[in-house]
């Protein structure tokens, strides 16, 4: 579904270039759940933005679905992006929407109804746990709790892919193991997913696909991996 | 598409509200700018009405020898109306213009002693000529040099007017050329100022922005927001703008009279009333639309 082919990204500043990765070749299925592991400055998140059409490679092509991402056009962008649920670290929600809003928005931008947003909206906070705290303000609530409106946010347009950079990097253990769960029952119910961390027990302890990347490039992919560090 | 275009003028209108210092900033620039643009565009159709009141007073008028008979007068008179130069001719006759002198003159006891004693109508007859443009005045005043005429004319008063029609031309192209320049220059800097102060709202909202493109917010619904903000600023502005310049209207018409009586400046603002607050609307909101416009490109491409 999601095809990485021979991508190279450099940075291009005034005086320096940075070769941010290299040479890359991925294939994540359907349903896959995946998790990408690295040191930070490794190139985890300018894959993630290859994929989000937010950078263009410098050379490769990445295609999702029926879409070539760096191809597509800023006013062709956001059709892509709703097939895409992305979290992030800092989890830039709207500062001045509440939860509900927050999570509305997604819906709103996607031109559904009124009706329809009062329906789902509620739905998809009370899975993520957030039911009463709906009224709530980003600065109202915790890092777990903001973590888990963008997860709403992020599931509310039932995405082909939730793709989470570090979504567990500002979170205490309880909360991380929270974020995890809610990843991983998405992820059972259909959803594929894209997890980069430099967390090893997360990595760990849920068996699942690991891709290693390090200086830009992907020394290790294995089903059922784990984090190891060199 | 209609549930979006309401959520776009929802946002517009939340965001309007939100950035209150700044909107109330913006429409003040509007605003300004639109008070120099109204009253420039009043002066200028002011200039223009006095122009052409003073124009309307300009005339030639021949005087007859005081022994021409009426009927080469009146020759005279149909000759001169078939002339294409020529608006109207008003034939005064001796008795006529003794009445009018009379008239103008009733309080005065010596013109009326004077008039008694002499017991003849001392006046000529004249022809009162209007021409249709000031520059073909020159044309008639030749016209009437001819031979045929002379004979029973006695002098043509178009000489004494020469200088004052000479004037006049270069007041009002030099009005209108300037009007026209300071239009364009004006507008100018109101676009580049009122670009600016969108740009820093959009500035300060960058993050917003670059979060609503991430969850799929398409470029109308990231800057229909912005331009209905862009109309919301034009709207107000030019509204104010229009109450302000009404009111100076009707304040400063009262002073224009006593110079030129014959205009009424409010009369004539009134019966435009409607074309004028019409551009100024139209000017306002179109400034914030396209200013909005151009200002929110740049944070849609990523
Ligand atoms: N916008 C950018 N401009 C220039 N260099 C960048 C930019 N983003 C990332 N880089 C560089 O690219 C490399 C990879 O960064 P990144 O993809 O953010 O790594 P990770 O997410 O694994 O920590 C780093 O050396 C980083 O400094
Ligand atoms: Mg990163």
């Amino acid at each position: 579904m999601i095809i990485f082919q021979n991508v190279t990204k450099i940075y291009k500043m005034d005086d320096h270039e940075t070769v941010a990765v290299e040479d890359i070749n991925l294939h994540i299925h359907q349903k896959e759940f995946v998790s990408m592991v690295g040191k930070s400055g490794a190139g985890k998140s300018t894959l993630i933005k290859l994929l989000t059409g937010e950078e263009k490679p410098t050379k490769g092509k990445v295609s999702f679905g029926s879409y070539n991402v760096n191809k597509l056009k800023p006013n062709e962008l956001p059709f892509l992006r709703r097939k895409m649920g992305v979290i992030f670290q800092d989890f830039r929600l709207l500062p001045n929407k509440n939860a509900y809003e927050n999570v509305a928005f997604a819906l709103e931008v996607a031109g559904r109804t009124q009706q329809e947003i009062m329906e789902f909206v509620p739905q998809a906070l009370e899975m993520v746990g957030l039911k009463d705290k709906m009224r709530n303000f980003p600065r109202e609530l915790s890092g777990g709790e903001k973590q888990r409106v963008a997860i709403a946010r992020a599931m509310i347009n039932h995405p082909d892919v939730i793709i989470a950079d570090e979504p567990t990097g500002n979170l205490d253990p309880v909360n991380t193991w929270e974020i995890l769960k809610l990843l991983l029952k998405i992820n059972e119910l259909g959803t594929t997913v894209i997890l980069t961390t430099h967390n090893k027990d997360i990595v760990n302890s849920i068996n699942k696909r690991v891709i290693s990347v390090e200086d830009g490039r992907v020394i290790r992919d294995e089903e059922e991996g784990k984090y190891i560090l060199v | 598409m209609l549930t979006t275009l309401s959520r776009v003028i929802k946002y517009g209108l939340v965001g309007f509200w939100r950035n209150g210092w700044l909107s109330t900033a913006t429409i003040a620039i509007v605003f300004l700018v639109l008070v120099g643009f109204g009253g420039l565009i009043m002066f200028n159709s002011l200039a223009n009405i006095v122009l052409t009141d003073i124009q309307d007073k300009i005339d030639i008028s021949v005087y007859f020898k005081t022994e021409a008979p009426e009927d080469r007068m009146l020759e005279v008179q149909r000759s001169l109306e078939s002339l294409p130069e020529v608006k109207s001719v008003e034939y005064i006759s001796r008795d006529k213009a003794l009445e009018t002198f009379r008239e103008q003159h009733k309080d005065d006891e010596t013109v009326s002693q004077a008039l008694e004693a002499i017991d003849v109508n001392p006046l000529a007859a004249s022809l009162n000529i209007k021409a249709r443009e000031l520059k073909d005045y020159e044309a008639i005043a030749g016209y009437l040099e001819k031979d045929t005429f002379r004979e029973i004319t006695d002098k043509v008063s178009y000489t004494q007017n020469v200088g004052v029609i000479d004037r006049l031309k270069k007041i009002k192209s030099t009005v209108e050329q300037g009007g026209l320049l300071l239009i364009v220059f004006i507008s100018l800097i109101a676009a580049l100022i009122i670009f600016n102060t969108i740009r820093l709202a959009i500035y300060s909202n960058r993050e917003e922005l670059s979060v609503m493109r991430l969850v799929g917010a398409s470029n109308f619904f990231i800057r229909g927001p912005y331009m209905v903000q862009g109309v919301v600023y034009g709207l107000i502005g030019s509204i104010m703008s229009a109450v302000v310049v009404t009111l100076g209207v009707l304040y400063s018409s009262p002073y224009v009279k006593i110079f030129v009586p014959d205009v009424n400046g409010w009369a004539y603002y009134l019966s435009n009333l409607f074309g004028f607050v019409a551009m100024q609307v139209i000017f306002g909101v179109g400034l914030g639309v396209v200013s909005s416009y151009i200002a929110v490109r740049k944070y849609l491409r990523i």
